[in-house]
């Protein structure tokens, strides 16, 4: 075989295979049979009836196996603001326990509780950071982790305006709410909303007009946390106090 | 200029202007970009397409096992309970708020069955008093609330009732008097023994309050001599103390404590 032969086969062959890569490229199925199709999952939270119990908490580490202590995928803040002006902010536990401090419960101008879990931004900070793709918004609007390419970094978790995200201390990946999605794919609500005695949690389609999250868009006057860092977050709040970031 | 060894024929002729050293930049490019792409197809879809990692991760969410039944699934075997409950306090309560995740359950309805929180640890998790909580929601101080007692004893968690307007005895409010004189001799005396309590101060406490005893003779109707209460301490009325009311020195819900030697020293266990 002269040059000129092996030139001419070689060439060829290599476009053989550019068809064949062609081809490769073209749709290839994921395992996914989940339809998320005109779906933006949201939650609405109702401050005036969290009682502070600390079931969702509870739930929700149970639900995901959330590794404890430490991590919570959603957690209570217990504001209190005293007369003198001082606001004091503490995470109750899952118990429904806060630290026992009996200075913070006298001068007591207003108190409640506050839950907060991962927003689910519109345009999520943490999906912007990431400098492998590990974490990416699904076609109904919820953020979640790829577990297997995630690299730990980290850069998430600090982009995260909401503190929403941890470091998985097995995995050492980054972790996070769900809004329980392999529940939600079901039918099923996230576990905290499921166990939530009071209501103050209710889960539901932005897009939808008949679910319970749009009753309580059209009830109450509606905010969101760090609304300037222009998130866009899906987790709205009702008789929020302009106290709480 | 001619190029002798690449010239060739058919499609692969290449312009014979190209000079001799451009022609093997090429040739070198081109086998770069074919191994490339030889290497791009040879891989799996899995590791070069974000859309089929992005699904294959959905799938992996979607694959974690529901360990939360929800309360339809509990509803459809306990349709006696979501009845009891329908029309309660807790009608909006999911079972496993309380029962704790119920999806094993579920499953295999004998190999496991969800607690009922039966004791005082799980109620005052929503109803210890806590300032924070929103006005209005029921809340009890668990310390002093009939302490010792079981919630369930009282209160029926399927359908709990709140007080119905007025509380039923005393010790709903006075359980610290109650206390002491549970464990004074006194123990065996209902407080309407000594005290008048109208109904009203059930209902509005402060405005219409209970009587007091207002005379020695109201404690000698028992403590003195020749009362016809038998087993009592006795006391001669008119010598004992008698510039004092009784309760000056004794302390009426626990009058073993006081007389402590300014009276007489007489009576006292005859």
């Amino acid at each position: 075989m002269n040059r000129r032969n092996f030139l001419r086969r070689f060439v060829s062959a290599l476009g053989l295979s550019v068809s064949g890569a062609v081809v490769g490229a073209l749709p290839a199925r994921g395992a996914a049979e989940h339809e998320p199709a005109g779906r933006n999952y949201g939650m609405g939270i109702d401050i005036e009836k969290c009682i502070g119990c600390g079931r969702c908490m509870d739930a929700c580490t149970t639900e995901n196996n959330v590794p404890q202590p430490f991590f919570y995928r959603t957690w209570v803040e217990r504001y209190v603001m005293k007369n003198d002006g001082n606001v004091i902010v503490q995470a109750i536990n899952k118990e429904g326990e806060q630290p026992v401090d009996p200075a913070t419960e006298h001068d007591v101008l207003r108190s409640f509780f506050v839950p907060k879990l991962c927003n689910h931004c519109e345009h999520p900070p943490c999906v912007q950071v990431c400098p492998v793709g590990a974490t990416f918004k699904t076609g109904d609007g919820v953020v979640i982790v790829d577990d297997t390419r995630c690299i730990g970094c980290r850069y998430c978790i600090q982009a995260c305006p909401y503190g929403a995200r941890y470091l998985h201390p097995e995995r050492k990946t980054a972790d996070k709410c769900t809004f329980c999605y392999h529940r939600v794919s079901k039918g099923l609500l996230p576990a905290c909303v499921e166990v939530c005695p009071t209501q103050a949690r209710v889960f539901g389609d932005l897009n939808s007009t008949a679910s319970p999250l749009t009753r309580l868009k059209r009830m109450f006057k509606i905010h969101v946390l760090k609304d300037h860092l222009n998130t866009e977050p899906k987790v709205l709040y009702a008789n929020l106090d302009g106290e709480v970031r | 200029m001619k190029n002798p060894r690449l010239g060739g024929r058919g499609i692969f002729r290449l312009p014979s202007w190209l000079p001799n050293h451009v022609v093997r930049l090429l040739v070198v490019l081109v086998l770069l970009a074919g191994g490339l792409l030889f290497a791009r197809a040879s891989l799996p879809p899995e590791m070069k397409d974000r859309k089929v990692q992005q699904e294959n991760t959905v799938a992996r969410e979607i694959a974690h096992p529901v360990k939360y039944a929800g309360a339809q699934a509990c509803g459809d075997c306990h349709d006696d309970k979501v009845q009891a409950k329908a029309g309660g306090y807790h009608r909006n309560l999911s079972c496993e708020t309380c029962h704790g995740p119920a999806g094993k359950h579920v499953e295999d309805p004998l190999s496991f069955t969800p607690p009922a929180p039966r004791d005082r640890q799980f109620c005052p998790k929503c109803h210890a008093y806590n300032l924070s909580r929103p006005l209005g929601f029921p809340q009890v101080n668990p310390v002093t609330h009939n302490p010792m007692k079981a919630c369930i004893e009282c209160h029926e968690p399927h359908d709990p009732k709140p007080p119905t307007g007025a509380p039923g005895e005393c010790r709903a409010c006075h359980n610290d008097i109650q206390r002491l004189k549970d464990v004074s001799p006194h123990a065996l005396l209902e407080c309407t023994t000594c005290h008048e309590a109208p109904e009203e101060h059930k209902l509005t406490p402060r405005s219409v309050r209970p009587s007091k005893p207002t005379t020695r003779e109201f404690c000698g109707t028992c403590h003195a001599r020749g009362a016809k209460k038998d087993d009592v301490p006795k006391v001669d009325m008119t010598t004992h103390g008698a510039k004092y009311m009784c309760w000056q020195c004794h302390y009426p819900h626990m009058p073993q404590i006081g007389g402590d030697g300014e009276g007489d020293g007489e009576g006292h266990h005859e």
